[in-house]
């Protein structure tokens, strides 16, 4: 079937096709997916639940009943491992939504508004660029009571401000462009502009700075329950068990390693995945390839 | 440039007492008062207490008195460490995160920019993928995994180093190494990328085009404009560490700032919170306006706007 000429593909065919060109990205990719799907329906296949203790066993190496060890509870590593990887997943595309649509929506409207309104949201987020988001995200943790939802809603609150600076831009330069004028000077008002003719124009922008955005955030939730400050026993994410497994490294050395090298990985692939993807979807970034 | 450091000066200082409230309102709107985890305290002792430090007043009230003392530099008591004002916590606090921060970021460094340069010098060699590849792997070694594993090696297997705690003159190295690792894994890509774009640029070929030779033109041309975006990434990163790496303080135990600020969030220690909050603000806003004098420097094509 080579009755696609260039012409005819699709901007996201094309996208698709400049990611795919570098195997480094398909593997990335494909490891994400049965992560996922590992951390969805693993636990589920399981004969052992996050909670379950065996404290006749207590922290052991891998055997063949415990593909991963257990922990100083006699909790099955592997499953509290794929446990754990689902709320840090999780954390990681809410909180990256939060972030999504706060920056979006700001940025969206800085760039269409222009003038003053536009100067003075800028200087706004210059400004908070300058406020220590670590501690107040700690704060908001302590304080409130260390609560899921409030994990998300406090990392996406604070990490927002890339974003809107990338979307005003974009707008800033869409917003000039034919369509754009004709369809204000068919009357559409404000919002109809915002909804039907500048965001479908910035998927590809939004994508991009979405996947760049996912592993810091992971960073950050993966920091808070280190720190005793996130997600709370007996619920486990990659942070917490790190946590754990640092505390007895030099006894049980494998409870530090696997939930490590299953969040090194993952922040890998996530990396080589959001860059690739930049580089697919951005055609200005191409150019230095 | 009086004029751009008079506006910066005045933003840092909005910036500041933002940051002052912002931090004081988290705090009052949270469920229970300050000393709620004291709870031996009779009635009449947590009175005088909430006196002293000002409790029993409106919010408004206290607020004004928080942006009072910041602003006379007459800095409050602690409450957690009574007796001890914020900023002698700080004093004592400060210079164990700098410690580890100066030789972290020198590290950084010192590994960041060759391994960049030399993999922008050379694109899409075996060297420029080798270094890519560990840059790519140092950025996803987390410091919660990278601290522990360097204190198992170089701590309890080689015997080197404390695995944590403040007592040695050399307790520094190890959580400087962590932080050094891993930052210069961000420096690498961001010399390579902004160094493969400078050379791609007019005024490089210009320069060819003159006869300058390799050497004079990277580092008396391209170097220059590449580390932009390293100086733009170190503002913060510097601010960040000097404050106290919270995971890196954790793993080897020291009573940096870091420390400090999370016991006193734990313990809802509100001046000292409020009193770190404010002096991390200092330090961003000192270190971007210092990053944004030094840019207009290297690159004369960068105006200081007011």
């Amino acid at each position: 079937m080579s009755h696609t000429t260039p012409q005819s593909v699709s901007p996201m065919r094309a996208a698709w096709q400049r990611l795919m060109r570098q195997r480094i990205h398909g593997v990335a990719l494909a490891f994400l997916v049965l992560l996922v799907l590992a951390c969805a329906i693993g636990p589920m296949f399981s004969p052992y639940t996050q909670a379950e203790q065996d404290l006749e066993l207590k922290a052991a190496g891998p055997s063949a009943s415990h593909w991963l060890g257990t922990d100083s509870l006699g909790r099955d590593m592997a499953t509290r491992i794929l446990y754990g990887g689902r709320v840090s997943l999780e954390v990681a595309f809410l909180a990256t939504a939060v972030a999504a649509i706060i920056g979006v929506g700001y940025g969206m409207v800085s760039g269409l508004a222009g003038g003053r309104v536009d100067a003075v949201m800028m200087r706004i987020v210059d400004i908070i660029y300058c406020f220590p988001f670590i501690n107040f995200v700690i704060l908001l943790m302590v304080i409130f009571g260390r609560q899921f939802w409030l994990i998300f809603v406090a990392i996406g609150a604070v990490e927002w401000l890339t974003m809107s600076r990338v979307v005003r831009g974009q707008v800033l330069a869409l917003k000039n462009l034919e369509f754009v004028v004709a369809a204000r000077a068919n009357g559409a008002g404000f919002i109809h502009l915002l909804f039907k003719h500048l965001l479908p124009n910035l998927a590809g922008t939004i994508i991009i700075y979405a996947g760049l955005t996912i592993p810091g955030i992971m960073l950050l939730e993966a920091s808070l329950s280190f720190l005793g400050l996130g997600i709370q026993p007996p619920d486990a994410s990659w942070g917490v068990l790190l946590g754990d497994g640092s505390r007895v490294m030099d006894v049980s050395p494998w409870l530090l390693l696997y939930p490590g090298l299953f969040f090194s990985a993952t922040l890998l692939a996530l990396n080589t995945l959001g860059d690739g993807l930049r580089d697919a979807l951005d055609p200005k970034s191409m150019s230095q390839q | 440039m009086i004029r751009f450091l008079v506006s910066r000066f005045v933003q840092g200082v909005v910036v500041i007492f933002t940051v002052i409230t912002i931090t004081f309102l988290i705090l009052k709107a949270s469920p229970g008062g300050p000393f709620r985890s004291e709870r031996t305290l009779s009635p009449e002792a947590l009175a005088a207490k909430m006196e002293y430090y000002g409790f029993d007043k409106p919010w408004p009230v206290q607020l004004w008195r928080h942006i009072v003392h910041y602003a006379t530099f007459q800095f409050p008591e602690s409450q957690l460490f009574s007796g001890r004002t914020v900023d002698e916590i700080i004093v004592s606090g400060f210079p164990v995160s700098a410690s580890i921060a100066v030789p972290a970021l020198l590290l950084a460094l010192i590994i960041g920019v060759p391994l960049g340069a030399q993999a922008a010098l050379r694109p899409n060699t075996l060297e420029d993928r080798t270094s890519q590849l560990a840059a790519t792997i140092g950025i996803c070694t987390p410091s919660m995994v990278l601290g522990p594993v360097l204190a198992i090696l170089f701590g309890l297997k080689l015997r080197w180093f404390n695995v944590s705690g403040w007592f040695d003159t050399s307790d520094w190295v190890l959580p400087a190494m962590t932080l050094g690792i891993i930052y210069s894994a961000y420096i690498a890509r961001l010399t390579r990328g902004s160094l493969r774009e400078t050379l791609a640029q007019e005024f490089i070929r210009t320069a060819r085009a003159k006869g300058a030779d390799n050497t004079t033109i990277i580092f008396k041309h391209a170097l220059k404009l590449a580390c932009l975006p390293v100086l733009n990434f170190l503002g913060p990163a510097a601010a960040g560490l000097l404050t106290g790496s919270f995971i890196v303080e954790t793993v080897y135990q020291l009573p940096g700032l870091g420390q400090f600020f999370i016991a006193s969030a734990i313990n809802n220690d509100q001046e000292l919170l409020i009193a770190i909050s404010a002096f991390y603000a200092v330090l961003i806003v000192s270190f971007n306006l210092a990053v944004d004098i030094l840019q207009a420097w290297l690159n004369p094509r960068i105006r200081l706007h007011a």
